[in-house]
Order: structure tokens, then C-alpha cells, then sequence
């Protein structure tokens, strides 16, 4: 694969539409060389940024489109997901499971937590006046270990 | 493009030492969508002592982070009615999700049906 390559693609702001970001970034990754167990992290973080920038960041609207950007740097997969919000201001502590069983904390809300576990780097910008909102996902072909 | 709807049967079978188990089977994919699949079939079932409750996910093709809160709520349920639950059927990949949120601490995640029933 060219070491420059990059690939788009806009879904509709549609739960669902996920998967069609999913298909692409593992066709991608697979060209790569990632192995398969990276490519299902990779799939799974990136299908809760989608969720994210698709219910949060534009709140669900059928006028506006969530933008995957594929790119590929040496042995890291890039992948930016950028919505019509104005970006996290804060994020949300990691799941506590006692606390979900017992009631006392929203059983959803692990999207940021399971993405930050599975890929080697992510970051929230928010946007600007020169910018839109979104998510930088970073995975290389061998995981760091810590 | 929807999401998927998520297709469950029920089964009834002997579980672990000869005991009654009710088995939840789950098809296709577990989001947002599929709060009826998950917690309305849970709801659904007879009242009553069960000896075992299982999880089957062997023919879940896609499971997100609203889908893993569906099952969160489905143990909360099921832990205050004090039943116990075993999950069967998942891929590695989500055996490695469901034990990063801590699922683990109250349900058994085995690796399949025969294993569950062992």
C-alpha cells in the first residue's frame, strides 16, 4: 500500500450507518498487515466514535453527514471522524460496573473509555473557526506494549 | 439503513449438574435497537426459581457499547432477582470488551454451550 494513502468516505447521520465506516477501515487495515484481532479493536473503537459523532455530535440530523478519513503513516492507521458539534468538553470517568449494577451510574457511556482501550492513541478536538469537531483515532500494525 | 433488528428464541434444557436452564438466544446485532430482544424477552419469561440463566451470543454478528449496556441492565435484573448468569458464545474479541468493562465480575463468560452446561 502507498504510504500516503488515504481514503473518505460520509455516512449519513444514522445509527447503523456505522458498519459501512467499519467494512472500510478493516478493508483498509487488512491491506495494511494488521493482524486480525487488531482490526477487530480497530472496528470496534471506531464504530463507537461514529455512534459518537452520529448521536451526540450531530445530534442524529438527517441534513448533516459524519466524514471518515482513512490515512495511512509508516505503520500507523490514522482515522478521523468528524461531525457538525462543537466537541467533548469534558470526558466521561471509565465505567465503574459496581456502581452501573447498582444503579447508581448510566449503564451506557463506555464508548470513550473502549475506544481509548483498544486503539494506541486517541484525542477529541473540538471544533474552531477554521475546523469542525472530531475524533483522531491512531492504531499501529503491533500493539506498544506498556 | 436501519439497524439490524436482533432476533432471540428461548430454550429451556438442563444446565450445569442436571439443573433447568434457560437459555437466551441472541441473533444478529445488539445495540440501541434491541432493548425489546434483550430486557423485554428477559421480562417475558415465567416467573419463578430458574436454576441457571444463559446467554447465548454465538450468532451475534455486531455488539456495541448500548448493546453491552443492555446486557449490563439484563444482569442488574437478573442479580437482584438472584439469579446467576453465564454468557457462552462470544468471539474473543468481545470476550476481551466484555471483561474490560467489568462484566465479569458478575456473570461467567464461557466459551461455549457445552461448556455453560458442564
Amino acid at each position: 500500500m502507498r504510504s500516503d494513502a488515504t481514503v473518505e468516505i460520509m455516512l449519513p447521520s444514522q445509527l447503523g450507518y456505522e458498519k459501512v465506516a467499519m467494512s472500510t477501515a478493516a478493508s483498509f487495515a487488512k491491506l495494511m498487515g494488521f493482524s486480525e484481532d487488531r482490526i477487530e479493536d480497530l472496528k470496534t473503537a471506531l464504530a463507537e466514535a461514529c455512534i459518537n459523532a452520529i448521536e451526540h455530535g450531530n445530534q442524529l440530523s438527517d441534513g448533516y453527514r459524519v466524514g471518515v478519513e482513512l490515512s495511512v503513516e509508516d505503520d500507523k492507521l490514522e482515522v478521523k471522524v468528524v461531525d457538525e458539534g462543537t466537541g467533548m468538553i469534558c470526558q466521561p470517568a471509565a465505567p465503574d460496573i459496581d456502581r452501573k449494577m447498582h444503579g447508581e451510574e448510566d449503564a451506557r457511556g463506555m464508548g470513550m473509555f473502549l475506544i481509548r482501550a483498544l486503539v494506541d492513541e486517541a484525542e477529541w478536538v473540538p471544533s474552531s473557526p477554521t475546523s469542525k469537531s472530531y475524533a483522531r483515532l491512531m492504531i499501529r500494525l503491533n500493539k506498544e506494549t506498556p | 439503513m436501519q439497524q439490524q433488528d436482533t432476533k432471540v428464541t428461548v430454550d429451556e434444557k438442563a444446565g450445569k449438574d442436571g439443573v433447568p436452564a434457560t437459555v437466551l438466544r441472541f441473533r444478529g446485532d445488539i445495540s440501541s435497537a434491541s432493548q425489546d430482544a434483550v430486557l423485554g424477552t428477559y421480562n417475558r419469561l415465567p416467573a419463578g426459581p430458574r436454576g441457571q440463566l444463559l446467554l447465548d451470543f454465538t450468532h451475534v454478528d455486531y455488539i456495541n457499547s448500548s448493546g453491552i449496556a443492555l446486557v449490563i441492565q439484563l444482569l442488574m435484573r437478573a442479580n437482584k432477582a438472584g439469579e446467576s448468569v453465564d454468557l457462552f458464545g462470544l468471539t474473543p474479541h468481545f470476550q476481551k470488551v466484555f471483561t474490560m468493562v467489568g462484566i465479569t465480575k458478575y456473570a461467567r463468560i464461557l466459551p461455549d454451550e457445552a461448556a455453560a452446561t458442564a
